[in-house]
């Protein structure tokens, strides 16, 4: 996979207009190469008998203030990449540059300290909180890690955050199974905001909410983008979400990044076999228009990422598939400005 | 609409299913009413907590008592109340000629047990069949729903499938006794979206095989308008609009399914949206106020909303083409200020 995936929002959509526009020369992530092997053993030696290829050379970058979607389905490697960019797993092999500073050798207090940059705003809103914690415990417990604040400041800053995400200050004693699921999230949004980061995973942040509710939240995320001019890495795997969030959105397929572009790109034009059934699945919520269009039902489940198909990735369940598919792994290429997709058949299709 | 009622499958009038907690009575479904008729394919739709799963198990009678009670209405099943029938009857009924799909398949499945033994179980127990020719049926069913290599994967157990091939295996169960009715409770839930459409494909596939009814419980608002035929909107209990899918999508009247709709990001927008929010929380159910229970998260609301609840009514705008498609709004607010946002702009 290159190393030019690099990104360029490229977006004049006027309802993104006042947002400072990411440019190639402001790269705050920078992810090279990534590989993420889970070694799989086995019998009472526990033998290592092969690697489950959860993220298998993986490039692209963010740029500062920008939100890049990430999407695919289960078992894509889509969370094992954002956790390898946090650093919350060791990465076999690659590197990823945070702020010039290539986290991947990066180790100990100094890796503590740029985790300050950085946070994750977890999926499940009922797991990720300390059932024996306050909000304000939950909320406060980053700052006093970091040694952010202290005393009257600490309180302050608490009841600064829980404003910040639309809840009372006056929740701060309560405990996680007073809230409901959208209020839990936004604690959780709020424990990541405490460290004032610049980059945000968002894994999953709103798939386990109900429409009105991920409606609220994802608003939250965006007024909170313009307001600190965050950075999100948006994992997801409802394409509607991620496209009405992100900038630049990438398809993940068995380990791999099969096609990148921006988000209003990806919906209108499409390149990757696998981006177009995967859209065409997504059933639109208006009878008249959901029947007018075509729709590929893809064969088959993903092959298992511990013994990946050879060639390309995708070539067992695409109905393209031609003898080049299924003998060469095909490399990124540039379809258009800041358009890559990975497959033979580009021109073809 | 007596003269209709030998196509209504499943009548249910006035349900009330209560919970009685230390907080009070949680009414979690509070005058239910809703028909099913024949080979049809009804939606209801409504967020987490609002009593569609409670509707459903209600139907079966598998409300857990205590603290569960159907506290009042009528369950009328292909003319026969089952709110009256004995427990001996009810057995006769459930999973037999209603069956029904539950929402996590990875815990509705027992993982000790081969598919095939799990889905043989109700086939000798409802049909008499013997252990070989269950054996056979089985892998027919799997067939039938799209599993590769029945005939040698009866004999697999659950965690050798993935979520969705272990949904079509709830689905192959349910469909064992020929059910003349099919609730499927957020089926596809936690499923890709791929799967999820493989899935409602099936279902749907079967429905006109089978000519079976089909009520599904869903969030998922696509699924909806792909596949439905008649959408039931839920909120606190209640219906609060009810309508065929192109009606409900094309013309909501009701300011919660407006809502609803409008706060759904969509795939086809020609530039991105920032969805529309409905404010507030869907409210406690233990603690319902006199009116209707959507207005203190309505722009709509007036004096009459907080005052007294709205019933659900034919939409009166299009006179008595709106009788006949059935679009039934419970909404004071007059219907034809009430439009769809267009998500498209």
């Amino acid at each position: 996979m290159s190393d030019e995936s690099t990104g360029t929002a490229v977006s004049d959509q006027p309802s993104d207009a006042p947002r400072q526009r990411a440019s190639v020369e402001d790269v705050l992530v920078d992810v090279k190469n990534l590989v993420k092997y889970f070694p799989v053993t086995a019998g009472v030696l526990r033998r290592k008998v092969g690697d489950v290829k959860a993220v298998d050379d993986v490039s692209f970058t963010i740029g500062r203030g920008e939100t890049l979607g990430l999407v695919g389905e289960s078992g894509c490697g889509k969370t094992t990449t954002g956790r390898c960019i946090l650093q919350l797993y060791d990465v076999t092999s690659g590197s990823v540059v945070f702020n010039d500073v290539d986290l991947v050798q990066t180790k100990g207090e100094q890796l503590r300290r740029m985790r300050r940059h950085m946070q994750l705003i977890f999926q499940d809103p009922f797991a990720s909180l300390d059932p024996r914690m306050t909000a304000g415990d939950i909320i406060g417990e980053p700052l006093l890690v970091h040694k952010i604040a202290k005393g009257n400041e600490y309180r302050e800053r608490v009841a600064e955050l829980l404003s910040m995400v639309e809840l009372d200050p006056a929740v701060a004693s309560r405990y996680p199974h007073e809230f409901s699921g959208g209020q839990r999230q936004r604690l959780g949004i709020a424990r990541a905001l405490a460290v004032n980061p610049d980059f945000i995973v968002c894994d999953e942040a709103v798939s386990a909410l109900d429409v009105s509710i991920q409606a609220q939240i994802i608003t939250l995320l965006m007024r909170l983008r313009e307001e600190f001019n965050l950075t999100y890495l948006f994992i997801a795997h409802d394409l509607a979400v991620v496209r009405n969030i992100s900038d630049r959105v990438a398809v993940m397929y068995l380990g791999k990044i099969v096609e990148i572009t921006t988000s209003d790109q990806l919906y209108a034009n499409p390149r990757h076999p696998y981006t177009i059934s995967l859209l065409s699945a997504v059933p639109i919520p208006d009878p008249v228009v959901d029947r007018t269009r075509e729709r590929i039902v893809l064969e088959g489940d993903v092959p298992s990422p511990m013994n990946p198909p050879g060639g390309c990735p995708f070539h067992t369940r695409c109905p393209q598939a031609t003898d080049i598919c299924r003998t060469q792994v095909p490399e990124m290429k540039k379809v258009d400005e800041g358009h890559m997709a990975s497959c033979h058949l580009l021109d073809a299709i | 609409m007596s003269e209709q009622n030998d196509h209504v499958v499943l009548d249910v009038k006035g349900l009330q299913t209560y919970f009685y907690t230390d907080d009070g009575v949680v009414k979690a479904v509070d005058g239910l009413s809703y028909q099913v008729r024949n080979g049809e394919f009804v939606g209801l739709v409504g967020e987490s907590g609002c009593g569609k799963s409670v509707s459903a198990m209600s139907v079966l009678r598998l409300i857990p008592y205590p603290p569960g009670v159907i506290a009042g209405g009528q369950i009328v099943f292909k003319g026969e109340d089952l709110l009256q029938a004995s427990e001996e009857r009810m057995r006769e009924i459930r999973g037999n000629r209603i069956a029904m799909v539950f929402q996590e398949p990875t815990t509705s499945l027992n993982p000790v047990l081969t598919v095939g033994r799990q889905i043989s179980e109700s086939l000798e127990l409802h049909r008499g069949l013997d252990k070989n020719e269950a054996r056979d049926e089985s892998a027919r069913l799997l067939d039938l729903v799209g599993i590769p290599d029945p005939s040698k994967r009866v004999t697999d157990y659950p965690y050798q499938f993935s979520g969705g091939m272990q949904q079509r295996i709830m689905i192959a169960m349910a469909l064992s006794c020929d059910p003349e009715l099919l609730i499927a409770d957020e089926p596809t839930t936690s499923l890709d979206v791929t799967v999820q459409a493989q899935l409602l494909e099936i279902i749907a596939k079967l429905r006109d095989e089978f000519q079976m009814a089909v009520v599904v419980i869903t969030h998922n608002l696509g699924l909806v308008a792909r596949y439905v035929d008649r959408v039931n909107v839920m909120y606190a209990g209640k219906l609060v609009e009810s309508g065929p899918t192109e009606t409900i999508f094309a013309e909501p009247k009701h300011p919660y399914t407006v809502g609803l709709l409008a706060s759904v990001p969509r795939l086809d927008s020609h530039h991105k949206v920032v969805p529309r929010v409905i404010p507030g929380l869907p409210p406690n159910l233990a603690h319902l106020s006199q009116g209707c229970s959507f207005a203190p998260r309505c722009a709509y609301a007036m004096d009459e909303c907080r005052a007294s609840a709205p019933q659900l009514e034919p939409v009166a705008t299009t006179g008595a083409a709106a009788e006949a498609s059935g679009h039934e709004r419970a909404c004071f607010y007059d219907a034809a200020k009430l439009e769809k946002v267009d998500m498209l702009d």
